[in-house]
């Protein structure tokens, strides 16, 4: 059997796409460091434990007490152990990293939905952008994107993106038949069943996917830290290089607890009247 | 002018569903058709005619055809070849914008499994067709209101599906149908889901509503004593085809073949047969003016023991005994007047259902007269005939 150049395929690519799609890289670059430093600009404006009341309060209306009382001891400890600036980058990049994937993912989904032939082109790049590990595809966005929080961002988008276009997809395909035939029925407009029928009832399939999409974001704060993304990541990857294993800890609980309060934040629908 | 036709509908599912439609044109069956080339014949050439104002039920079984059918009338399912007319304007010629119009304003269906959105009130709910019409928010919510009173669900209007019954969740759906004041509804399998006893509170209002409204309405369902409930017309499908249109006594009495038969055979005729039905001619009768010894013979001839009496243009006045009679030839009266009693006989209407003429039969030995609003004799309806209804679902064949 020959040996097939796929690795070498691969490098050819990208040193193509480096040169030649410079312009495109450079300007993607730009907007997603603008987002970023949007988002962190909004989230460490406030102080700590206005943030923790802000939290406490959204905590207290979408899903209860416990979770408020968690969020504001849980920020405080953060604080307590000297990590509130290093949170505020770290989530600033999961936001960002969210937002981009939600903006991306569920129009896609929502398109493969609709449309068979989009799901089947699909299917196999999503189980590549989530089985692909990581390492892989932190290289070549280095090289892209230089160092940073740029390649951090989009690592970070590659591997959580799946489940939002996944769920959004799923969510609309199980929206009962007769539902939409109703819809139809009526006379309703693609937009209106779309945003009328199908996105409402799709919504808590959709809410889990926004869910899955936070927590592997979170999944990937250490890896992000290896190609110069600060935070909570660069922390724990400093306490465990120099065996410092108190430090790597104490970021370790950080990321916890902020997977803690975003998973119950994103997972609870407030209940209806 | 009807107001829908279909002519002609043929629906195949398949890769080539206009080769299917050729194939069965030209004679195969649906068997053939799925064998060679793996195509569904769903609808095999059906045509019919609703006129303004009656329902026109489809009945068959599951696998029949009849929901292809309900669905191709407004396009649901697209038919691949055949007529849809309403009010002279063909559907099937129509543009995705004219389509939309009429299922916005001319067709409105209700769902077997109600089909209501979860996430939204009874009202928000029955509001669904005139918001995505962009009718403002004040007026729909209004006719919303309106359709929803109709319908008896006042003071619902703010709670949610999950939270009412099921006849009550299809008192939406029909309030949701009623909202947008269409001339037709497409009412598919709509009260199958319900449990028995309120699936009947269902079929008498929606005759009231019918009568009080005046809708056209198309009406699903796989249940023979519903269809005859409800349907001026019924059309039996088996098969993707159609097997017998008629009014319901017409399939009764007329079972079109052995598959119909088999259908009428459960059905319990005392509820559906009337007193026109089953009455006889009025041979038993005398008028007011002829003499006890004329009405004494026929008494003996017919062996009866009452005579019925008529007066002026053969309305009904009352009955004679035969012991009357004889006190009268005693009496040496000329004419039955003196004897006559008037309160002895039972009246029915002509509409009037068999089950509640046995009862009156039972209660005495004087036949039952049929009458109409003027008091004019029609028919009588003796023990016999109704037996003999119950027996062949057919009373008036030798009368």
């Amino acid at each position: 059997m020959p040996r097939i150049p796929i690795g070498e395929a691969f490098e050819t690519l990208v040193d193509f796409l480096r040169v030649e799609w410079k312009v495109f890289f450079s300007a993607l670059r730009s907007i997603i460091e603008s987002v970023v430093e949007l988002v962190e600009f909004c989230l460490g404006f406030p102080p700590y434990w206005v943030f923790a009341i802000i939290i406490a309060f959204i905590a207290y209306k979408r899903v209860g007490k416990g979770i408020a009382i968690f969020s504001v001891i849980g920020i405080f400890v953060i604080e307590a152990m000297g990590m509130w600036d290093a949170t505020v980058s770290t989530l600033s990049l999961i936001v960002a990293a969210t937002a981009i994937a939600l903006l991306l993912g569920l129009p896609t989904g929502i398109l493969a939905a609709k449309f068979k032939p989009v799901s089947s082109v699909l299917r196999p790049i999503l189980d590549l952008m989530q089985t692909m590990p990581a390492f892989v595809y932190l290289i070549p966005s280095v090289l892209f994107f230089r160092i940073g929080e740029v390649p951090a961002v989009i690592s970070t988008i590659i591997f959580s993106m799946p489940p939002v276009i996944r769920l959004t997809e799923l969510g609309i395909r199980q929206v009962p038949e007769e539902l939409t035939e109703a819809g139809e029925a009526y006379g309703s407009l693609w937009h209106q069943m779309l945003f009328k029928i199908q996105l409402p009832l799709a919504m808590p399939t959709i809410m889990a996917g926004i869910n899955q999409c936070i927590m592997l974001s979170l999944s990937m704060v250490v890896i992000a830290s290896m190609i110069g993304a600060g935070g909570l990541g660069t922390i724990v990857l400093t306490g465990v290089s120099t065996l410092k294993v108190g430090m790597s800890f104490e970021g370790g609980l950080a990321v916890v607890v902020i997977a803690i309060i975003l998973d119950r934040l994103t997972q609870g629908r407030a209940p209806k009247k | 002018m009807s107001k829908l036709v279909a002519k002609n509908l043929y629906k195949v599912f398949g890769s080539h569903p206009k080769r299917g439609v050729k194939l069965v044109r030209e004679g195969k069956t649906k068997k053939e058709i799925l064998k060679e080339t793996g195509m569904t014949v769903g609808v095999n050439d059906v045509s019919f005619e609703v006129e303004e104002g009656e329902i026109f039920v489809i009945m068959g079984l599951s696998g029949s055809g009849k929901s292809t059918v309900i669905r191709c009338l407004n396009r649901l399912i697209e038919p691949t070849a055949g007529d849809i007319i309403i009010d002279g304007k063909n559907l099937t010629k129509m543009t995705k914008q004219e389509l939309i119009k009429v299922r916005r304003t001319s067709m409105s269906m209700v769902f077997q499994n109600f089909a209501l959105l979860p996430n939204r009130t009874i009202v928000s709910n029955t509001e669904y067709g005139l918001e995505i019409q962009n009718v403002p928010p004040k007026v729909r919510r209004e006719k919303a209101l309106e359709a929803l009173k109709l319908v008896g669900l006042e003071g619902y209007e703010e709670s949610y599906p999950d939270q009412l019954s099921g006849g009550m969740k299809q008192r939406v759906g029909l309030a949701r149908a009623l909202a947008n004041d269409p001339e037709i509804l497409l009412m598919d399998e709509a009260f199958s889901a319900l449990d028995p006893l309120i699936r009947t509170e269902m079929q008498d209002e929606l005759i009231e509503l019918q009568q009080k409204m005046k809708k056209t309405i198309i009406f699903i369902t796989h249940d023979l004593d519903e269809a005859l409930k409800l349907g001026d017309q019924i059309m039996l499908m088996k098969d993707g085809e159609v097997i017998q249109i008629g009014k319901p006594e017409d399939i009764l009495s007329n079972p079109a073949d052995e598959y119909v038969e088999r259908f009428v055979q459960g059905v319990n005729r005392s509820d559906l047969l009337t007193a026109a039905d089953i009455m006889v001619k009025p041979w038993t009768t005398i008028g007011i003016h002829k003499g006890p010894r004329f009405a004494f013979a026929e008494c003996k001839k017919y062996g009866l023991e009452h005579l019925l009496v008529t007066g002026e243009g053969r309305t009904l006045t009352g009955t004679v005994s035969i012991d009357a009679i004889k006190e009268a030839i005693e009496a040496g009266e000329s004419t039955l007047e003196n004897i006559l009693k008037t309160d002895e006989v039972n009246r029915v209407a002509p509409d009037t259902k068999i089950k509640d003429i046995i009862e009156l039969t039972l209660q005495s030995s004087v036949p039952v007269a049929v009458v109409n609003e003027d008091e004019k004799l029609l028919g009588v309806i003796i023990k016999g005939s109704i037996l003999r209804a119950l027996m062949t679902g057919r009373g008036d064949e030798d009368a």
